[in-house]
């Protein structure tokens, strides 16, 4: 269980998140929507370590994380694969996933592992050799998630990962996210296509600038009037 | 011009080159992952002189041993720059860690003034490297096949670091994007340590091999062949270790065989060197190896 207390983010003189508290289950699917600058990407580089300048409490199975670094983060089980993909595109597509276990040094493990994801994701054993920067948006997208599944995590954030893909792909991602939370990972989600979030999603938040305004199951918030009219395009 | 003279200035040119290249290598490391030019580089150069001097004169160590303990503890100097002038300023805008980089050159350079004294200073060298050797017409200084042999041995473990272990996918994740690399679970403090402790180690062993060359130590020797061989590697191409090794090579030819071949011109082969390079970077700015990148927002 992920527990977030009273988060406070600050940049420069900016209040960023006014505090929020959210609860994340072990096992389960949970979603952060909302519009842009809403405060969804700060709660993900908060809880990774990435934003120092914070206040509350982040705790991950009765331990208090909120002032590890990122790389202790890592080491603690919970990993983000951020906005925009971010793969890195002059490395190969192995390379790329040995770099997601590198806060691991247990050899048999990561290769087990990379079977794994590549039987996860096909298309990244027939591309292995490849470069990243040469996949098509799509298959990155793959890779970012395979990348951040090799560092063994309990807890996978994803930052927009349909952002920028075309419909049938945006399917294939929210697949993916089904699959991996049913081999275990727990998810947290963060999208614009609230509409596909929430219908996978065991519990969503609604962020509106910096405050939490609204939450439930997926379910319940799919058929939310408020969350229809600002969100799903009612 | 013979054909054995000519071998002769080849192997000068390499010997040259390759001192440029070791420098370059360490400038283009710390720009390809930071973007920070590290005018320090040249006071490393010369610390790795002073320090062998060091070893010999005051501990009597053996010179080979005085060679790898200068180079050790020069990487460990490079390491500290890092720590205590660079890393405080990691999220600073670029200019402060440049202006930083400018006061530790100073600082070093003062430093070296004080405990070495500015008085040039003579340097051992082993008698074997300066007894030539005659292959048909051709003399051959053991020092100018010794110097580019020793480079391109110490060039082969830095691709191999950079390219098959772990912590050189590191550097070569970190050089494309550090806060990914960060989430990833790279150390990337850890890392780039390292990769200013190989730059330093490279550019400690050639200033000890230019020492073995032009065998006079001064505080401030590492200026010219620092600003040359930081140079070579905006030729190159800045970031790229190939590009590096090319730009040092390409600079020692140049210098080398203006003077060979137009001896009468040799006050001005600084003069041509430059014309050459600025010529390189008219026809292609971002250097020979170089690609065009965008700059990190």
């Amino acid at each position: 269980m992920l527990k977030i207390s009273d988060l406070h983010v600050y940049y420069g003189g900016i209040h960023a998140l006014k505090g929020i508290s959210l609860d994340v289950p072990t096992g389960q699917i949970v979603t952060l929507i909302g519009a842009n600058g809403a405060g969804k990407s700060s709660t993900l580089r908060a809880i990774s370590g990435l934003i120092k300048n914070k206040k509350g409490t982040i705790v991950y199975n009765d331990r208090d994380i909120t002032t590890l670094d990122p790389v202790e983060i890592v080491k603690s089980g919970i990993v983000m694969s951020p906005e925009g993909r971010r793969i890195f595109p002059h490395l190969s597509v192995t390379e790329n996933l040995y770099l997601g276990a590198f806060s691991r040094s247990d050899k048999d493990g990561i290769e087990r592992d990379k079977e794994w994801v590549f039987d996860l994701f096909p298309r990244m054993r027939e591309r292995q050799n490849q470069k990243g920067g040469t996949l098509s948006g799509g298959e990155q997208q793959m890779l970012a998630v395979a990348r951040a599944l090799m560092s063994a995590p309990d807890v996978v954030m994803l930052d927009e990962p349909s952002l920028g893909l075309a419909p049938l792909l945006v399917r294939d991602v929210f697949e993916i996210i089904k699959v991996i939370n049913a081999q275990g990972k727990t998810v947290v989600l963060v999208e614009q296509n609230a509409f596909a979030a929430l219908k996978v999603a065991h519990h969503a938040y609604v962020l509106e600038t910096g405050v939490i305004v609204l939450q439930g199951t997926g379910e319940e918030l799919l058929n939310d009037e408020r969350v229809i009219q600002a969100y799903l395009g009612g | 011009m013979t054909l054995a003279t000519f071998i002769q200035h080849f192997l000068n040119s390499l010997t040259l080159g390759s001192l440029y290249a070791l420098i370059a290598i360490g400038y283009t490391m710390v720009y390809g992952i930071l973007r920070l030019i590290n005018f320090a580089h040249s006071e490393i150069f010369m610390l790795g002189a002073y320090f062998v001097f060091w070893g010999i004169t005051l501990f009597h160590l053996p010179w080979a041993a005085a060679m790898v303990v200068s180079i050790i503890s020069v990487a460990g100097i490079g390491i500290l720059v890092d720590r205590v002038a660079y890393r405080p300023l990691r999220d600073a805008p670029r200019i402060s860690a440049l202006i930083s980089a400018i006061g530790v050159s100073f600082f070093l350079q003062n430093v070296a003034i004080v405990f070495f004294q500015a008085i040039p200073r003579q340097v051992y060298r082993p008698q074997w490297l300066e007894q030539p050797m005659l292959w048909g017409d051709v003399r051959v200084l053991p020092l100018t096949l010794f110097v580019p042999l020793l480079s391109f041995c110490l060039m082969m473990v830095l691709v191999y670091i950079v390219y098959h272990t772990k912590a050189g996918l590191g550097m070569r994740a970190i050089s494309k994007d550090i806060e990914t690399s960060y989430l990833m679970g790279v150390p990337v403090n850890k890392v780039i340590a390292l990769t200013f402790g190989i730059g330093s180690a490279l550019a400690a062993a050639s200033g000890i091999m230019w020492a073995l060359r032009y065998p006079q130590l001064q505080p401030i020797m590492g200026a010219i062949p620092g600003f040359k061989a930081f140079i070579a590697a905006v030729v190159g191409g800045i970031g790229s270790i190939q590009g590096a090794v090319i730009g040092g090579l390409l600079l020692g030819f140049i210098e080398i065989m203006t003077v060979a071949f137009f001896p009468d011109l040799a006050g001005y082969r600084d003069a041509f060197a430059f014309i050459l390079l600025i010529c390189v970077l008219l026809i292609k700015p971002t250097g020979i190896m170089g690609v065009k990148t965008e700059d990190k927002v």
